[in-house]
């Protein structure tokens, strides 16, 4: 397995009016070429802020990063949060790019599909106007979209929902980038749209071993897709493990709750098992662990910690890690239990 | 785009009909008789009769629109005989007070307006823009703090007093622009004349302006900045000096364009205030004289063409618009 | 089955564009002719995709927007004519929640006077005093009476469409209309806000037209469940019959789409995947609607029109359906 990404105590927080918010406090995770990686969690998670730190996106000043960001460009290993601006611009586009959630508004929408496309290869391949619009129109071929030699002269507003998350995605593959990171790529998409997206993004996972690191909320979209999984709350990763694992055998509360608060189709008209209050606000984050305001299972935790020490992210397998003061034997009996209830 | 450009300046045309016939109207419902105006001090009721007859004031209102509207393609004759008076097309009236046709007035006039005009804009699009640009790409720095410290001063400060204030230091004081006693000189004829004549005038309408055009810039540059197609951008690794000057500057362009084209049109109506100060004898000041000598004739040809103004730059605007945003749908 | 209290016949609202050929009156057909029933006390989910009038369906049924044609039958009464006077009396028997609990709350009132707003315009003062009135229903909905004089800005999005909630149930309506009320709201959040809607549905006997593109969460609330596409039924029938047997392949597809949270049965799992964009509502393709992205089309199905029709349990618009 070769590595692309190496997130190692990421912190990350913004200045505001009302005091710092610590937006990601302490987050680390790994990607490896030919997987997809999702980092799932409810809005205020974190997990935007993760992706766009990785981009180098977050604007200078307003931002106080750090922790280390190890990206493989093409096989030399740099970090994103000690490279100067223009070096981040190099990789950007090239060795990691990135498709967002909302392709409406993500198109400029003053100028052409072609032109926007070869912008992203002409910017790292200097004066090559020729082949980065040969390289456009093969792009958007790739991803699906009938004559693109045609459609390559139109304007954003020409085009469906379904079709602009298209063109984001050949935008994205023009420097054919060893990482792709897609930030909630469906969620404003309808759901027939969504299946063909996914699927595209499936083959093309495929098809150039990228690695995927995929941002989102949908844990259909998670059980479809991922083969690892990263769930955030109040800008940590409470749990992490391969996709089979957070599913069937969750350790965190807060993945048991998120997977019991779904309504599934299969499932009848039973009472949904909300997960009760909201999260913590990330400025005043609660001393101890910061779930354990809505957490159910702090009884169960024999050191009583939950209020007033955070838990760390352990493991009894070197995969499959959370945090949580309760003994892990006894999530996992109590867990599989309750969960058995929401699956059938 | 042919199309669409025909049914707007059919449109247009449509419109300037209904304008010209609801003014026309309001003037004539003015509580004077239009005949007595026209009469100097020895004034007998003979001299009124003749003249409205000679003016067509005797006719019926809507006859009297027709003569109007068709003085502008025939031309029209006032009265007969010797006493003739010929305006000829385009005639937009007779001036009993200038004993001259209206339209020889505006002539006169319009170019020096037209010159403030384009010249003001000129200065205060490199300057409001420019400003605009500076302090959205020094946000909350000495050059946007600067900026926005112009903006308040020249927005508070009314025309007259910056007017008077330049005309007082420039020109008395420090000698800097001569006092132009000699009168309009065209931009052909001598450049350099032509400058020094307008200079101050254009200074003092482009500060007004140049400081709302300051704030639109920055407040649009800031906003399209943080819009998700200029993080698009960003994240195919385009730099930061195309990201602001192809990307963002570009959306801007046209909302800006359509500010600048009413404002304009606004102008040529007549920068009374100003032309006044520096003594110009644009339209402004024609509208402003006629109105104190309820010289109506002139006051409709006015009233009238500023609203011809006002439509075609909308015309102009909206075709500007659809050449530079192409979400904009030509039908 | 108890009586219908809401009878829609028919209904048809298209939205001139204001464009076209000459002559021609080119016409957004959002909806195209639907019917359906809906009993005391039952909840009836209204799916399909962006575009397909489910929405605008809503507001028509509540004559926020005035049908083209067809008729609105709320409790006997036919009010598809009534003038916005005469409504006035009915609207508290018919109310809406909205999808956005961040634009649908005036920023400048507080949360009291948001909610006691339908006393004041109906002139009702409740046994209680408005002001007891309001603080009993946000107890209700699991607000802190005590936050009667905040903003919503104070509150979060899960919180907000709970104040939504308490308005539209402060006259205790016999019909709510949800436009999407938990499309905005996180899972965790999203699941006590469900759990909210049903409760009250079932205390109050409330009937409800729930509207959401989410079919797991229309599941979850609904006792019926009707798809829509272009403007256009495709099928209503028993929320267990729709999913278990799908009739219409577009109800199949639908489903088949949605990705399950269940890792094993999503490797194993087949998606349908429908090709293409959704047609223009400006200019539907002919006979069946959904002919164009539909892999069992025949010939007749680009000429003649389905009808809904009843099959087993289910009522389908399909010339070829499925199961």
């Amino acid at each position: 397995m070769t590595e692309l990404l190496r997130i190692e105590d990421l912190h990350v927080s913004f200045k505001t009016d009302d005091g710092m918010v610590r937006a990601v406090d302490g987050v680390s995770l790994t990607l490896n070429a030919g997987e997809t990686v999702a980092i799932v969690g409810e809005s205020g998670s974190g997990k935007t802020v993760t992706s766009l730190s990785v981009m180098g996106l977050h604007k200078k000043g307003q931002a106080e990063i750090s922790g280390s960001i190890s990206l493989s460009d093409h096989g030399t290993f740099k970090d994103v949060v000690h490279l100067s601006d223009d070096e981040i611009r190099d990789i950007r586009g090239r060795a990691v790019a990135m498709i967002f959630q909302d392709p409406m508004s993500s198109l400029h929408p003053y100028y052409k599909i072609g032109s926007q496309l070869a912008e992203g290869y002409l910017v790292h391949n200097r004066g090559k106007k020729k082949e980065a619009m040969a390289r456009a129109l093969e792009m958007l071929d790739l991803v699906g979209i009938p004559e693109p030699a045609k459609r390559a002269q139109e304007f954003p507003h020409q085009f469906s929902g379904g079709m602009r998350q298209r063109v984001m995605i050949a935008m994205a593959l023009m420097n054919s980038p060893q990482i792709l990171i897609a930030d909630e790529p469906t969620t404003a998409l309808d759901v027939t749209v969504q299946a063909q997206i996914l699927a595209l993004l499936s083959k093309l996972k495929k098809e150039f071993n990228m690695g995927i690191l995929l941002i989102t909320h949908d844990l259909g979209v998670v059980a479809q897709v991922a083969d690892r999984v990263n769930v955030m709350y109040a800008g940590r990763i409470v749990e992490e493990g391969p996709v089979d694992d957070i599913f069937y055998s969750p350790l965190a509360p807060y993945t048991l709750g998120l997977l019991k608060s779904v309504p599934r189709v299969s499932k009848n008209n039973e009472r949904l098992k909300a997960i009760p209050g909201q999260p913590p606000s990330l400025i005043n984050l609660p001393v101890g662990c910061p779930f354990a305001p809505r957490c159910e299972y702090k009884q169960h935790s024999s050191e009583a910690g939950c209020n007033t020490t955070r838990p760390a992210l352990l493991g009894t397998s070197s995969t499959h890690r959370s945090r949580c003061h309760v003994p892990e034997k006894l999530r996992h009996e109590l867990f599989a239990k309750e969960l058995k209830e929401v699956q059938g | 785009m042919l199309k669409f450009i025909g049914r707007r300046a059919a449109f247009a045309a449509m419109t300037i009909l209904i304008v010209s016939a609801v003014v026309f109207m309001i003037f004539s419902f003015l509580p004077f008789d239009p005949a007595s105006l026209t009469c100097g001090q020895r004034c007998t009721d003979q001299i009124v009769e003749a003249n409205r007859v000679r003016l067509g004031f005797d006719k019926p209102i809507y006859e009297q629109y027709w003569l109007f509207l068709s003085g502008i393609f025939a031309g029209r004759t006032y009265g007969a005989g010797s006493a003739a008076f010929t305006c000829p097309a385009p005639s937009f009236g007779y001036s009993f007070n200038e004993n001259a046709c209206v339209t020889d007035m505006i002539r006169e006039a319009l170019p020096i307006t037209i010159s403030l005009a384009i010249g003001a804009l000129i200065m205060w699009l490199i300057v409001g823009i420019g400003l605009g640009i500076i302090a959205a790409k020094f946000k909350n720095r000495w050059p946007d703090t600067s900026s926005s410290v112009f903006v308040l001063l020249a927005t508070s400060l009314p025309t007259f007093v910056t007017g008077l204030a330049l005309l007082i230091w420039v020109t008395i004081k420090w000698k800097l622009v001569p006092l132009s006693l000699s009168g309009y000189t065209s931009l052909i004829d001598n450049p350099f004349k032509f400058m020094q004549y307008f200079i101050l005038p254009w200074i003092t309408l482009a500060i007004a302006y140049a400081a709302i055009y300051t704030r639109f810039t920055r407040a649009a540059l800031l906003e399209t900045l943080g819009e998700d197609y200029i993080r698009t951008a960003r994240a195919k690794g385009v730099g930061e000096r195309v990201v602001f000057f192809k990307h963002t500057l570009r959306a801007v362009l046209a909302p800006l364009i359509t500010l600048a084209g009413l404002d304009f049109a606004g102008l040529i109506g007549g920068a009374i205030i100003t032309e006044t100060i520096f003594n110009l004898p644009g339209l402004g000041r024609l509208t402003l004289r006629s109105v104190y000598e309820f010289d109506l004739a002139v006051v409709l040809a006015t009233t009238i063409l500023a609203a011809v103004v006002v439509i075609v730059m909308n015309l102009i605007v909206d075709m500007l618009y659809a050449v530079l945003d192409p979400r904009v749908r030509i039908v | 089955m108890s009586e219908a209290i809401l009878k829609i016949e028919n209904l048809v609202k298209h939205f001139p564009t204001g464009k076209g050929k000459r002559g021609e009156k080119e016409v957004v057909k959002a909806v195209d002719g639907i019917s359906f029933e809906l009993k005391a006390g039952e909840t009836i989910g209204l799916v399909g995709e962006s575009g397909c009038g489910k929405t605008t369906a809503g507001r028509t049924i509540l004559k926020l927007v005035e049908p083209t044609s067809g008729k609105i039958i709320f409790e006997d009464k036919d009010i598809t004519d009534y003038s916005s006077s005469k409504m006035r009396a009915i609207r508290a028997q018919m109310q809406i929640i909205f999808q956005d609990p961040y634009s649908a709350l005036n920023p400048r009132q507080t949360i009291g006077k948001i909610i006691s707003a339908p006393f004041e315009i109906q002139g009702i003062t409740p046994q209680e005093g408005t002001k007891g009135a309001v603080q009993n229903l946000m107890a209700r909905v699991g607000l802190n009476p005590e936050h009667y004089n905040r903003y919503p800005h104070e509150f979060s999005g899960g919180q907000r469409q709970r104040i939504g909630i308490a308005r539209a149930i402060a006259l205790k309506p016999r019909f709510i209309v949800a436009d999407e009320p938990v499309s905005a709201l996180d899972v965790s959040i999203q699941a006590q806000v469900i759990n909210l809607l049903e409760d009250l549905q079932e205390e109050e006997k409330i009937s409800m037209v729930f509207i959401a593109h989410d079919l797991s969460v229309v599941q979850h609330i609904s006792d019926r469940v009707a798809v829509m596409y272009l403007g256009k039924m495709m099928e209503i029938a028993a929320t267990a019959d729709l999913y278990a047997k799908p009739r219409h392949p577009y109800t199949t597809a639908l489903l088949s789409a949605v990705p399950l949270p269940d890792p094993r049965s999503e490797r194993t799992r087949e998606h349908i995947i429908l090709t293409g964009d959704l047609p223009s509502p400006i200019n539907p393709p002919a006979g069946c609607v959904f002919n164009t992205r539909c892999w069992k089309a025949q010939d007749k199905c680009r000429t003649d029109v389905p009808q809904l029709v009843q099959l087993g349990a289910s009522q389908v618009a399909c010339h070829f359906p499925e199961n």
